[in-house]
């Protein structure tokens, strides 16, 4: 059974941008120049595709991650964490100049 | 643990007396051919990777200001949309010609805003941007429509047309050559753009348009700086442009696709990759200037600190030379020259940001969890008090299997992952075990071995005995989850264009329907 958890100060952010923006969720991402964070979406932008598992919830929000992506990364758990600077993607956590890393181990 | 010195031969910062870069203290967006201040009237400190310390600032931009910024394009439209294909091309030419003249102040303010060392951004980026401009200059001028005879009386006239303004958001690891790559074939084409560059890389941009405004009608080229959670959005979901071009990670990719498909344009996405780079047996065969070249092959995964969308991440090298190889390799990796980015002999400079140097370093630690041995680096390296705040990590090496996280995930810094194959077979298998299909390289002295494995590898872009060559004219995109489209080459012209067809009836009789 996956296991995801967020630290309580990545759980703090996420509840702020759920008041925010309403119905959130996090997509993992894949890589490139972002690295392997998990990216926090308002629930109408990405829906789900055929292809997305859901992990489980953090403070309530859905996480999400591809199948296949899942699989070749040999089903870790996840942690999500909040650490400083925004980093260089759409995700909603940028615009508070901090960004969501997944301590995946 | 290596020791980085600094060199006398330094070239002075942007900012310090004789340095060949200007430096104001903040910058404004630019937006119809004027410096533009954000609607908001905020700035945010840029920090060069160097030292972590910042060095200007930069337009904190919403929403507001990239509807400015469309109001601009949409005005210069027509005009650059009528122009003719070689106004257009004396246009994309004379760019070209500014950027040779400065390309050593460009080099040097890219190399501060990035990290990259200057040694790449004089001998690549930069005359690459040049070579970019040029090219789609002369693609240009050889467009041409067709004309299908359907019969005496009936012709169907096919004409190239601008698709209008266009929204184009490029990544940090090149942040000049990648905005080369997404404007020269926009404007090429007639259209115009809304450029929104990296919040890591922000700065470099704006001098290249200081160094462009007087050759860019206004308006053509809009560059608007900000956090992409709010104008990036802004930009790609807005129903003001009519394409969205992306390099970046791949749930954006995904994100990015959603928008267009609901504003019903066409996207191009350049997602990441984990490029194989494969060493055959007989690269050993004799102890000579190929061997050579096969050996920096491998080494080029430190090519830009290894932020590269297409590093040469996983090496897969054959069973049998492996101990011979490798000696040969760790030599080289050894011989790597980590330093100021500003000087001349420095080989890697460091990481983009302190994010991005957490990253590799969590990685390394996932690798050795798994069980990969560390065959070089794996440290942050000693600093001289002067970079003492920089994001440096040392060119790593790890050793394991393909299915590992190391050889799975993009790690987006200097770290390779290598492991043997048996033959061509399972050299080919393991090329193709991984979600991502954007470059490869394949070394070998047998051509048709070289043929073979290149038609087989799924990717976009496999390098034959070379690797790290982005000339234009050399179509460039992804396979797989590494994105949908090509850049570089004339075909991007078809990308950034539409086509219309006058059905064009010469008889002068009703049909008889009606």
């Amino acid at each position: 059974m996956p296991r995801v958890s967020a630290t309580p100060e990545a759980a703090k952010t996420i509840e702020r941008l759920w008041r925010q923006h309403g119905s959130i969720v996090f997509h993992q991402s894949g890589g490139c120049c972002s690295g392997s964070s998990p990216m926090c979406l308002r629930a109408d932008e990405l829906p789900p595709g055929p292809n997305d598992v859901e992990l489980g919830e953090v403070a309530g929000v859905p996480v999400l991650i591809d199948r296949d992506l899942y699989d070749s990364w040999n089903s870790p758990d996840f942690r999500i964490d909040v650490a400083t600077g925004a980093a260089d993607n759409l995700s909603l956590e940028g615009s508070d100049g901090v960004h969501f890393v997944n301590l995946a181990g | 643990m290596s020791t980085i010195e600094k060199q006398d031969t330094t070239i002075p910062a942007p900012g310090q007396h004789d340095s060949p870069v200007e430096l104001r203290e903040r910058y404004d967006n630019f937006i119809g051919g004027h410096w533009v201040a954000p609607s908001s009237g905020a700035y945010r400190e840029n920090l060069t990777p160097a030292t972590g310390e910042a060095f200007s600032t930069i337009a904190d931009s919403s929403a507001d200001d990239i509807e400015l910024a469309l109001d601009a394009a949409h005005a210069a439209k027509d005009e650059w949309g009528s122009a003719s294909p070689a106004e257009r091309a004396a246009t994309l030419n004379a760019m070209a010609d500014a950027v040779e003249e400065n390309l050593r102040m460009l080099a040097v303010a890219e190399s501060w805003d990035n990290g990259k060392p200057v040694r790449e951004t004089l001998a690549a980026d930069i005359p690459l941007v040049v070579d970019h401009l040029r090219y789609f200059a002369g693609a240009v001028r050889s467009e041409e429509g067709r004309v299908s005879e359907i019969d005496k009386d009936t012709y169907a006239y096919h004409f190239h047309e601008p698709l209008g303004v266009v929204g184009q958001i490029i990544p940090f690891n090149f942040p000049l050559l990648m905005a080369a790559w997404k404007i020269a074939p926009a404007l090429a084409a007639g259209n115009c753009t809304v450029l929104k560059p990296a919040s890591p890389t922000p700065w470099s941009i704006l001098k290249l348009m200081e160094v462009l405004e007087g050759v860019v009608p206004p308006g053509v080229i809009n560059v608007v700086n900000g956090p992409g959670a709010e104008i990036g959005r802004a930009l790609a979901s807005n129903k003001r442009i009519a394409k969205i071009a992306f390099t970046g990670e791949t749930v954006t990719g995904r994100l990015i696709m959603q928008y267009a498909a609901q504003n019903i344009i066409p996207s191009t996405t350049e997602l990441g990759g984990k490029s194989p780079n494969v060493f055959f047996e007989d690269v050993m065969a004799a102890d000579d200037e190929f061997l050579d070249k096969a050996i920096e092959g491998f080494v080029l995964y430190a090519f830009n600190k290894g932020e590269v969308c297409t590093c040469p991440s996983r090496a897969l090298i054959a069973e049998s030379i492996y101990e011979p190889f490798m000696e040969r390799v760790l030599e080289r990796v050894a011989a790597i020259r980590q330093g100021h980015p500003l000087d001349p002999a420095t080989m890697m400079g460091p990481q983009v940001s302190a994010a991005q140097l957490d990253k590799v370093e969590s990685y390394v630690k996932i690798g050795l969890e798994e069980g990969a041995e560390l065959l070089a680096g794996g440290h942050r390296p000693d600093l001289p008090d002067e970079l003492n705040g920089g994001y440096y990590f040392e060119p790593t090496v790890l050793k394991g299997t393909n299915d590992m996280r190391v050889f799975q995930e993009e790690i987006f810094g200097p770290v390779v992952s290598v492991t043997t194959f048996k033959d061509e077979a399972d050299a080919l298998a393991i090329a193709n075990d991984t979600l991502y299909g954007l470059g490869a390289g394949v070394w070998t002295r047998d051509g048709a071995r070289a043929f073979r494995m290149g038609r087989g590898i799924e990717a976009g872009r496999v390098w034959t005995n070379c690797y790290h060559q982005y000339p234009a004219h050399a179509a460039f995109g992804g396979y797989k989850i590494s994105g949908v489209g090509r850049e570089n080459h004339r075909m991007m012209l078809d990308h950034y264009s539409q086509t219309k067809c006058l059905l064009v009836s010469y008889d002068q009789k009703a049909m008889g329907f009606f």
